[in-house]
């Protein structure tokens, strides 16, 4: 309709009064203001913006004003299409921000729901406390050794210094087996035995394990439990550095506060010998002493048996029961649940104990 | 050992305000386990009075005398009581419980209505007291005042004590060595009872008697009394402290010889010598020779066994048990004492083999003084005479065969060199003479210990004795030096991670005795030969039912899957790390090895061969949803394929690379024959799983379709050092390739045949479809790939890369007649 080599059209003119680009203008702000979301919001720009929209026209307008008048035209309609350019672009970012959140909000989920569709195994309380135990002396500069289950009757007796009329060997309440010369062993101390057979002093060594004894289950026996056994074999080892060690394993094991007690006791194969408690703050019946295990110098009789200068060499011994440690350390009240495998008992421990 | 307190004060001068738990305290520290201390005042509960009968009316028409008391104790008025005792007359002192009192063992007294009558209480003996055996009648008190508390009167006021005795210490198992024990602790004044003049043995006999083994018999001592009054009771004193100690009153000579053993630790016998047919002989046993012992058993005696005999052949198994034939009985007037020294293993190994731990095998078994003999017959005679009269034979049997042990030599450092404190020499020498030890010399000490210390014979029992006076508790603690160490084996660490990797797939470790039932071999489907069936024996099981040790850790572990089942878990997955008993590598029993010196290595190494090999094994079962059902839909149900994967899982787990394990099809008794694979690493089989067989699942009381593995883990090799690989930056080609050939034929091998085809190229292969149908041709299925390539240094050309595939589809042609689906 208008066209650049149109000489005038003094009708056509009236778009670019400064009412009409205010009109558009505020025509513009307020229509972009009322768009509800982006879609609606683009469907409203060419009416403004566009080239049939009123700034656009008026722009078409400038050519047929006077020369005169042309620079100040065109410096009203840039100004009133920038103001509308500004009025949508500002809009946009709005709605654009409105919308991302509104996407958020849409795709919000019950993060509450369960989502267990791998199920979480778990180690045996005892494994891990043994592999804790073990770790605590292995940092200490132990070595973590083990021997068979199934033992030489020499090895978890007559090495020992306990001989065929020993009453402890009647005492032991060991399970004999249908072959000559063996039993289940009674104690981890046969592992002793087989470190101290295989090499020369010095010797630090801890053998964790299972051991039997012929005990009906119940509360507090199982004819199967677990034990872990220290030794210590070099110059000028002394009682004391046996304390020092419990003493720390016991800190380690229970915290600052924990220490030990020692009890005059017979061991075949330590001399002197001692069974020891631990004082254990977080008894769940409250503080307390608890009996945690034997101890004692080896006896050079031991010493004599397993190839080792016992005038030059010293050594101590010590064990305590695995089971006995969790059942009280953990609060576990039932030798039966350690042993009857229910599945429940060592989901409830996870990975660590 | 149980003892009351007020015997002990006798020898010892305890602090008169000893406390329980000062007392708990010493004893402890002195080596011995406090089994209780009991006061006894305390055993009766309510009002134990003394009363005085004032009238007594028999009551008739009942079935036996019944007696109707008032009693005045201390009251205003007197208490009516009904007494079924006879013992006793008007104006007696006797002891009342009143009501609401209560006797030992939790009988409650009320009053109440008996026989017609009201009784308020009740007329105390000393059995119901719990002070003696003696049910005769009610006591009658020689004093007292009608009111007063009637505990102290009859000894109530006690405390009895009770420890037990570590094995090396005889000596503690009597009063006189308790006492001495606590006269160290309290630093007390101590009265050695065996402190006593007693006559030697003499020429001239009692009693004839040889002793053929002195070996066996080092010592045997006698006397003879004659003419004593059989109906002589025991003094109430000694009643009461022999059934405080636990031990039933008998007779007077029966009771003395227990007082003495109690007293002095010495067991004696006491024989009716009347009833002796001959010269007495000890010696062993012959074979086949038997002897009824006192508890009435008929017993067959070993060769090693002491008796002691008559022309009748044994009397009395020595130092353990009398015969029925030679006993004091209720008329026995002449007496003969024996007090002898056994040999304590002798004695040892007879108690062992009768099961007959009487109270004097038990001293004897721990060491008893030898020097004891004529002082406990001296003291036996004194007090039966006192109060059975009787003719004392001033001739004293005492065979002594003993052979003193000499001195032992002491370095006076030695302690503090082994315990860690500075003990001087000075100390040393206090503790070892306070322990009674004649101590001589210098350096070293020659340190004779007493003769009721037969545990001491080396430098080391003496050094603990002076580290126990010196006090466990002053021992200082000091950690030693830490001498460097390797911690963990790699079989360990193995171990743990195996672990770790089975509880993070959903595994849930539990353990199990190795305990089996023999019929679980044949549950099992175990054919007859299998090796599996050759399962080591125990020769006194706890249960008769499971004398076998597992030779599989699937057979108690399925054993535990159905614990768990029966307590109501249903999608479980269980796994097991432990060692199986299987032969040793040798059939000949392990040579006999002293302790007097190291075994030889040739001996030590025989000993391991016979050895049962245990290597450790790690088993698996599955049953129910491995993969829940939820609300997101439905669950997966575990199957043969999950076992396959665990066993996959722990050696992966193991430092094994995938490319070294191999799974093929097997058939192995528990397992299903079409869906059991072994697991191969580097084509040795470490394994088996997959489905348990129908039948072994029906025998067991399984869920249908339960799964299980189980791997040798010893069988495993050694994780090797991994190699870094270099990761390439150029881009893949992924080509599908889909394979028809005979069902028949494994995908494993199909896969493995890829591999080798495709060089060097491919980077990995993964089946992503099964599909089986006839039209594919008759027993055809067909398999599809997505192969992976990828050079190291550029990007594929696609003719690179379909030359690779056209290789990798001619291998898996040539092997097993693959051909291209739709090709």
């Amino acid at each position: 309709m208008s066209y650049r080599n149109d000489p005038y059209d003094p009708k056509q003119a009236v778009l670019l009064s400064p009412e009409s680009l205010t009109e558009a203008v505020t025509a513009a702000q307020a229509a972009f203001g009322a768009a509800s979301d982006l879609d609606a919001l683009g469907a409203l720009k060419p009416a403004h913006l566009g080239d049939r929209s009123p700034v656009s026209l008026a722009r078409r307008e400038i050519g047929s004003l006077p020369p005169a008048a042309k620079s100040d035209a065109g410096k009203r309609v840039n100004e009133a299409r920038q103001a509308i350019q500004g009025a949508f672009d500002a809009r946009f970012a709005a709605l654009e921000v409105e919308q991302a959140a509104r996407v958020l909000v849409e795709e919000r989920v019950d993060v509450t729901l369960p989502w267990d569709r791998r199920p979480r195994g778990a180690r045996h309380p005892i494994t891990t406390l043994m592999e804790h135990m073990g770790d605590l002396f292995a940092g200490m500069g132990y070595d973590v050794v083990e021997g068979p289950e199934l033992e030489l009757e020499w090895a978890n007796f007559d090495a020992l210094n306990i001989g065929p009329d020993n009453p402890v060997r009647g005492s032991m309440d060991t399970f004999y087996v249908d072959l000559p010369g063996l039993v289940m062993r009674t104690h981890t101390s046969p592992g002793q035995v087989r470190t101290m057979l295989t090499r020369q002093p010095p010797i630090y060594v801890v053998c964790p394990g299972r051991v039997y004894r012929s005990d009906e289950l119940d509360a507090t026996h199982s004819p199967v439990f677990h034990q872990i056994e220290g030794l210590v074999v070099d110059e000028g080892i002394t009682m004391a550095h046996l304390r020092g060690t419990l003493d720390h394993f016991a800190k380690a094991m229970f915290g600052p506060d924990a220490r030990t007690r020692w009890r005059p006791h017979y061991f075949p194969f330590t001399e002197p010998s001692a069974e020891f408690d631990v004082w254990f703050a977080q008894h769940r019946d409250g503080p307390r002493w608890v009996e945690w295990g034997g101890c004692g110098m080896v006896n050079p009789r031991v010493l004599v048996a397993c190839g080792i200068d016992p005038d030059r060499y010293s050594g101590f011994a010590f064990g305590m029961g695995v089971d006995r440690t969790l059942m009280f350390r953990n609060g576990v009240g039932d030798m039966r649940d350690l042993v009857e495998g229910d599945a429940r008992f060592t989901v409830n421990f996870g990975m660590e104990v | 050992m149980k003892t009351s307190l007020s015997w002990l004060r006798d020898y010892v001068e305890l602090p008169a305000d000893l406390s329980t738990e000062q007392l708990d305290d010493a004893l402890t520290n002195l080596g011995m386990e406090v089994e209780s201390i009991v006061d006894q005042a305390a055993t009766v509960k309510g009002d134990l009075v003394v009363g005085r009968v004032l009238t007594i009316e028999e009551l008739t028409g009942f079935k036996k005398p019944i007696r109707f008391c008032t009693v005045d104790v201390g009251k205003d008025a007197p208490q009516e009581i009904v007494c079924g005792a006879r013992n006793f007359a008007e104006g007696d002192l006797v002891v009342v419980i009143l009501p609401g009192g209560e006797l030992p063992g939790g009988f409650k007294i009320g009053a109440r209505k008996t026989y017609g009558r009201n009784s308020n209480g009740m007329i105390c003996s000393a059995a119901e007291l719990g002070l003696s055996g003696d049910h005769s009648g009610i006591i009658v008190l020689p004093a007292g005042t009608p009111g007063e508390d009637a505990r102290p009167i009859v000894g109530l006021d006690d405390v009895v004590v009770e420890v037990e005795i570590t094995p090396d210490r005889g000596y503690q198992m009597s009063l006189r060595g308790l006492a001495r024990e606590l006269s160290y602790a309290f630093d007390a004044a101590y009265t050695d009872p065996a402190h006593l003049d007693a006559p030697g043995g003499t020429t001239d006999v009692p009693f004839p008697v040889s002793v053929e083994d002195t070996v066996g018999c080092d010592r045997f001592s006698a006397r003879v009394v004659r003419g004593i009054d059989p109906n002589a009771p025991s003094p109430a004193w000694m009643q009461r402290r022999l059934v405080a100690a636990g031990i039933r009153t008998i007779s007077l000579p029966v009771d003395i010889t227990n007082y003495l053993m109690l007293e002095l630790g010495q067991p004696m016998h006491v024989f009716d010598a009347n009833r002796i047919s001959g010269p007495l002989v000890v010696r062993r046993s012959r074979p086949g020779e038997k002897l009824t012992t006192l508890d009435g058993v008929a017993r067959v005696l070993d060769a090693e066994d002491m008796v002691i005999c008559d022309d009748t052949g044994p009397i009395s198994l020595a130092a353990v048990m009398g015969g029925e034939t030679s006993e004091w009985q209720p008329d026995t007037v002449d007496v003969l004492l024996e007090a002898a020294h056994w040999d304590p293993i002798m004695v040892g190994r007879t108690a062992r083999r009768h099961k007959l731990f009487s109270e004097a095998a038990k001293r004897w078994e721990r060491g008893v003084d030898p020097n004891l003999t004529l002082v406990a017959l001296e003291r036996a005679v004194q007090i039966l005479t006192a109060h059975a009269g009787g003719t004392v034979d001033e001739r004293v049997l005492d065979l002594d065969h003993r052979q003193l042990p000499g001195p032992i030599l002491l370095d006076p450092a030695l302690p503090a060199q082994r315990i860690g404190v500075p003990y001087p020499a000075s100390e040393v020498v206090d503790f070892l003479s306070r322990i009674g030890c004649t101590v001589t010399g210098v350096n070293p000490l020659e340190v004779t210990p007493p003769t009721w210390r037969p545990d001491l014979v080396a430098g080391i029992d003496l050094v603990e004795e002076v580290a126990r006076l010196g006090g466990y508790n002053n021992i200082p603690s000091i950690l030693p030096p830490a001498r460097g160490g390797a911690g963990i084996t790699a079989a360990q660490r193995r171990r743990r991670t195996i672990g770790r990797a089975m509880a993070e797939n959903g595994f849930v470790e539990v353990w199990t005795y190795p305990f089996l039932a023999p019929g679980l071999a044949d549950a099992l489907g175990y054919p007859i030969d299998d090796p599996r069936r050759s399962a080591v024996r125990l020769t006194n099981p706890l249960s008769e039912e499971e004398p076998l040790l597992r030779t599989s850790l699937l057979a108690p572990l399925l054993g535990t899957l159905k614990r768990n089942l029966g307590r109501g878990l249903r999608d479980l997955a269980l796994y097991e790390i432990g060692t199986v008993f299987l032969p040793g590598r040798s059939s000949t029993p392990p040579p006999v090895m002293g302790v007097d010196r190291r075994p030889n290595d040739a001996d030590w190494a025989a000993a391991n061969m016979f050895v049962p090999n245990q290597p450790w094994h790690l088993a698996a079962v599955l049953t129910g949803e491995i993969a829940p059902s939820g609300w997101w839909g439905a669950g997966r149900t575990a199957t043969w394929a999950d076992a396959i994967e665990a066993a996959r899982i722990a050696l992966s787990a193991a430092g094994i690379a995938d490319a070294r394990v191999t799974v093929a099809a097997a058939e192995l008794a528990p397992w299903h024959p079409g869906r059991c694979a072994a697991v191969s690493v580097d084509g040795t089989v470490v394994g088996h799983a997959g489905e348990l067989h129908p039948a072994v699942v029906s025998a067991l009381e399984l869920p249908k379709r339960t799964v299980a593995m189980e791997l040798d883990l010893n069988a495993i090799p050694a994780a090797p050092v991994v190699q870094g690989i270099r990761i390439s930056t150029f881009p893949p080609a992924l080509i599908d390739v889909a394979l028809v050939l005979d069902r028949s034929v494994p995908a494993a091998e199909v896969e493995a045949a890829l591999v080798a085809g495709a060089g060097e190229l491919l980077e990995s292969v993964a089946l992503f479809d099964v599909y089986e149908s006839d039209q594919l041709g008759e027993g055809k299925r067909s398999l599809a790939y997505k192969l992976t390539f990828r050079a190291p240094d550029r990007t594929l050309t696609s003719e690179e890369a379909l030359a690779a595939r056209d290789a990798a589809v001619a291998a898996a042609a040539s092997r097993f007649g693959a051909t291209l689906r739709g090709a």
